[in-house]
């Protein structure tokens, strides 16, 4: 029997088209496994799902019946729960309380303890849970916290739960733990969608796999024909790329401008490498494998907890200031929590880091810095208006306002943490071409992307992070999609560096 | 296309709501305070007397001064409850120092004791990554109580030293030194704001910390310059008031102070959430909240209503300023 039909769905957030005419039909108590790529869309079909947003197109049909779910309430109503990443669990309250959250049973309006604790054992003796109701959940792991939201969503009467990535953050025990829950779900008659990174684990638990590509349905089928090759092959082969400018070779003996050596930092672990000047490197790997991590560590906006970073001969201080000095700079992630003043205008966006160079005695110089700040963002984005606030520009020009104030320091290294994120297709353009003309003229860029073909197309060497370690570093004719993929997801034993 | 050839794009014409919401952040207390002016211009006749108006300057004088350096502090996204209590004690160890030593010297102190409040509380609130709000508060009752140890609790006088007197009260060109000190602060630090490297990165540390942070700015050093620089407005206000009147209370000024100036600020419309604000503004704000209580002197009304004004005021100004930032 079908459970869950997704016909036709589509979503789009911003410019960037998420979900493209997805229709899947999800077989009751079964499990059903989304994979794909970074941005495939598996996770945003998951929530649509769940309610966590709506479709833009298409429909849902839950046994044979329309529904529209405004919310994750709305869908929990009828029976679908997700478990996210994050979990949302109130820390303070305990086990028992976070499983009744908002439907605690009552008796003349005050909670009914005595029926509370019945209903949890009830509940964890069906379910065979192992969880102390009394423990304070801010206390547990983050993998009891999990099995806390699942038996919240049980609570409820949920027979679809939607796990995403559910064992990105576990141990190799509370995974295995983890995967006996879900089959003891399925044994349970529940349907369960798994939306995962980890392809061993989807092949050992799933019953039904559909791979996502660029926001489409590349096939949906019975696991046991598949394996983690004939998966990764799925997830690649996109249209024909996008123009990129054609590569120059950086020059082989140019002077190493930044070498790291052994840096651990939060959720990085002894990370070495080196560039030389000239040289665009690319970081893949998949989301939460680290690479924002390195990013920040490297700059110093992150403390490191080891290991050091030199640039030519000066070792970086551990802060953004010193490392700024020393002619290493970095474009954060986020443009607009890491980078913008939205509300200030251009000109102070642009000359954040070198006002002090255009004052005399702490006084601005204003025509100098707006002549200084005019001509670099000529350079990088056309004649713009210095006076209007940074929030009126869209995502593309943004991250343009942010190279240019980059560029005023005249770094020898530039680190661009998802430089294209959220940008049109014509900056994307634009920034590319920057890029590839910055290290012709000298500069060590190092980039993190999703894209895989940015990577492709831009980097002269690819490191792939996983688990906060570098698994893999390919140049020239091994630097593949597939082996970079099948080093992002492990598996291919041998990768590991 | 290249790079080159490409317009960064104006935003749409903006529409009406954008045009008031930009109007009132450019005008804002501007306004209300004309409006105030003009009507007890005309419904109060003594409100036009120029020993009217240079006495709401005097008064004014410690206030705005603070008003100035917590606008900063409030800018740079920090927030000062400790100025009325370190007015307090600057006020009184100035006019200890003034007759026990001299008067020179009890000005020095008085400045002295307010920096090193200062300096303190930006300590507190960077390194030991305490709560602005909480941390001022609590130094807040520290400078109290040891104001109170200092005075014994009583009342400090120096009726017998009036050369200390000279120091806010002397008259130039028709106002007080009081009133010239306040003018030279609002100025001053309007170009500070306006014009240096340090006032950019004020409004960067207030506008988004992070930002500043990874564009280089060295963001817990400038929050400690501004708890300084208040800290030591507030210890230039109490001198100067303690001058004024030849007396000092460890516990004038106070809890009272620090909501005057605050409301100033805010009124003006300085946001509480950093990152935005002029001193003009600042300066305009709490004159108006002095042109209210004037106004509730001459014309006779009931003080209690007073304060019930400039709490509707104040819910207002934060009320428009949350609405000018409804689309963020």
């Amino acid at each position: 029997m079908v459970h869950l039909e997704v016909r036709g769905l589509g979503k789009s957030f911003g410019a960037t088209r998420a979900l493209d005419d997805v229709s899947i039909e999800i077989e009751s108590g079964t499990v059903h496994a989304f994979v794909g790529e970074n941005g495939a869309g598996k996770s945003t079909l998951g929530k649509i799902v769940a309610g966590v947003f709506p479709p833009d197109q298409g429909d849902l049909v839950l046994r044979g019946e329309p529904v529209a779910f405004r919310s994750p309430r709305e869908a929990l109503e009828r029976g679908i729960a997700i478990v996210a990443q994050e979990v949302a669990l109130v820390p303070q309250l305990t086990v028992a309380q976070n499983v009744f959250l908002g439907a605690e049973p009552r008796r003349a309006g005050f909670i009914d303890r005595r029926a509370m604790a019945q209903r949890f054992a009830r509940l964890t003796t069906e379910s065979g849970f192992d969880l102390d109701g009394r423990a304070v959940v801010g206390r547990l792991s983050i993998a009891e916290q999990q099995q806390v939201e699942i038996l919240r969503s049980l609570a409820r009467q949920a027979d679809l739960i939607v796990l995403d990535e559910p064992t990105a953050s576990l141990s190799a025990k509370e995974t295995e733990r983890l995967h006996e829950i879900v089959r003891s779900l399925r044994a349970g008659g529940r349907t369960v969608i798994l939306v995962s990174h980890f392809l061993a684990e989807v092949l050992a638990l799933a019953d039904t796999v559909t791979v996502l590509r660029d926001g489409r349905v590349v096939r949906t089928g019975p696991a046991n024909v598949e394996t983690e090759s004939s998966l990764v092959a799925a997830m690649l082969g996109r249209p024909a790329a996008r123009a990129y400018p054609a590569k120059q070779a950086a020059p082989p003996d140019s002077p190493v401008v930044l070498s790291i050596r052994h840096l651990s930092a939060p959720g990085v672990h002894d990370v070495s490498l080196e560039l030389r000047a000239g040289e665009i490197v690319g970081i893949a790997g998949l989301i939460g494998a680290g690479r924002s991590e390195l990013a920040r560590a490297i700059y110093g906006a992150n403390p490191a907890t080891g290991g050091e970073v030199e640039s030519g001969s000066t070792r970086l201080g551990g802060t953004p200031a010193a490392s700024l000095r020393a002619g290493v700079a970095m474009i954060p992630e986020s443009r607009k929590d890491d980078g913008l003043f939205l509300r200030r205008p251009i000109r102070e966006n642009v000359s954040l880091s070198t006002v002090a160079s255009f004052a005399r005695f702490g006084f601005v110089r204003r025509g100098r810095e707006r002549s200084r700040v005019s001509e670099e963002l000529h350079r990088v984005a056309g004649s713009p208006l210095l006076e209007a606030p940074a929030g009126a520009l869209s995502g593309g020009n943004q991250q343009k306002l942010l190279f240019a104030r980059t560029l005023l320091v005249h770094p020898g290294v530039l680190i661009a943490d998802e430089p294209t994120r959220g940008v049109d297709v014509g900056s994307k353009h634009d920034l590319y071409e920057l890029i590839v003309r910055l290290a012709s003229d000298g500069m060590a860029v190092l980039f993190i992307s999703n894209e895989m073909e940015e990577i492709l197309g831009l980097a002269h060497r690819v490191v792939v992070m996983r688990q906060g370690r570098l698994v893999a570093e390919l140049a020239e004719e091994k630097m593949t999609e597939e082996a970079i993929l099948e080093a992002a997801f492990g598996t291919v034993a041998g990768t590991a560096a | 296309m290249t790079a080159a050839e490409q317009v960064i794009p104006e935003r749409p014409v903006p529409t009406w709501s954008q045009r008031t919401q930009t109007a009132i952040q450019r005008f804002g207390i501007g306004i209300p305070f004309a409006i105030t002016f003009i009507v007890l211009s005309v419904i109060s006749p003594p409100f036009l007397r120029s020993q009217n108006l240079t006495n709401i300057l005097d008064q004014q004088a410690g206030i705005i001064i603070v008003a100035c350096a917590g606008s900063v502090v409030l800018i740079a996204g920090g927030i000062d409850l400790s100025i009325g209590a370190i007015y307090g004690l600057a006020g009184a160890i100035a006019l200890n120092t003034a007759s026990s030593v001299s008067s020179p010297l009890g000005v020095v102190a008085g400045l002295a004791v307010g920096l090193a409040v200062g300096l303190v509380n930006g300590i507190v609130v960077t390194r030991f990554r305490i709560n602005a709000l909480i941390g001022t508060l609590a130094m807040s009752f520290v400078v109290a109580g040891i104001a109170a140890i200092v005075t014994k609790g009583n009342l400090v006088v120096a009726f017998d030293h009036p050369d200390f007197q000279q120091f806010a009260a002397t008259r130039i060109l028709g106002i007080t030194s009081a009133a010239w000190m306040m003018t030279i602060t609002a100025i001053a630090a309007t170009i500070t704001l306006s014009r240096t490297t340090f006032g950019r990165y004020v409004y960067a540390a207030g506008g988004n910390s992070q930002a500043a942070r990874l564009g280089g700015v060295r963001v817990d050093a400038i929050r400690v310059a501004t708890f300084a620089l208040s800290g030591m407005a507030a210890g230039l206000a109490g001198t100067i008031d303690s001058s004024r009147v030849l007396s000092a209370q460890a516990t004038s000024g106070g809890q009272f102070l620090t909501f005057t100036v605050l409301t100033g600020i805010i009124v003006g419309g300085t946001s509480i959430l950093g990152g935005e604000g002029s001193m003009q503004r600042t300066v305009v704000g709490c004159l108006f909240v002095a042109l209210v209580a004037n106004g509730f002197n001459l014309l006779g009304l009931d003080p209690f209503y007073q304060q019930v004004t400039l709490g509707v005021i104040l819910l207002l100004a934060v009320g428009l300023d949350a609405w000018s930032r409804r689309f963020e």
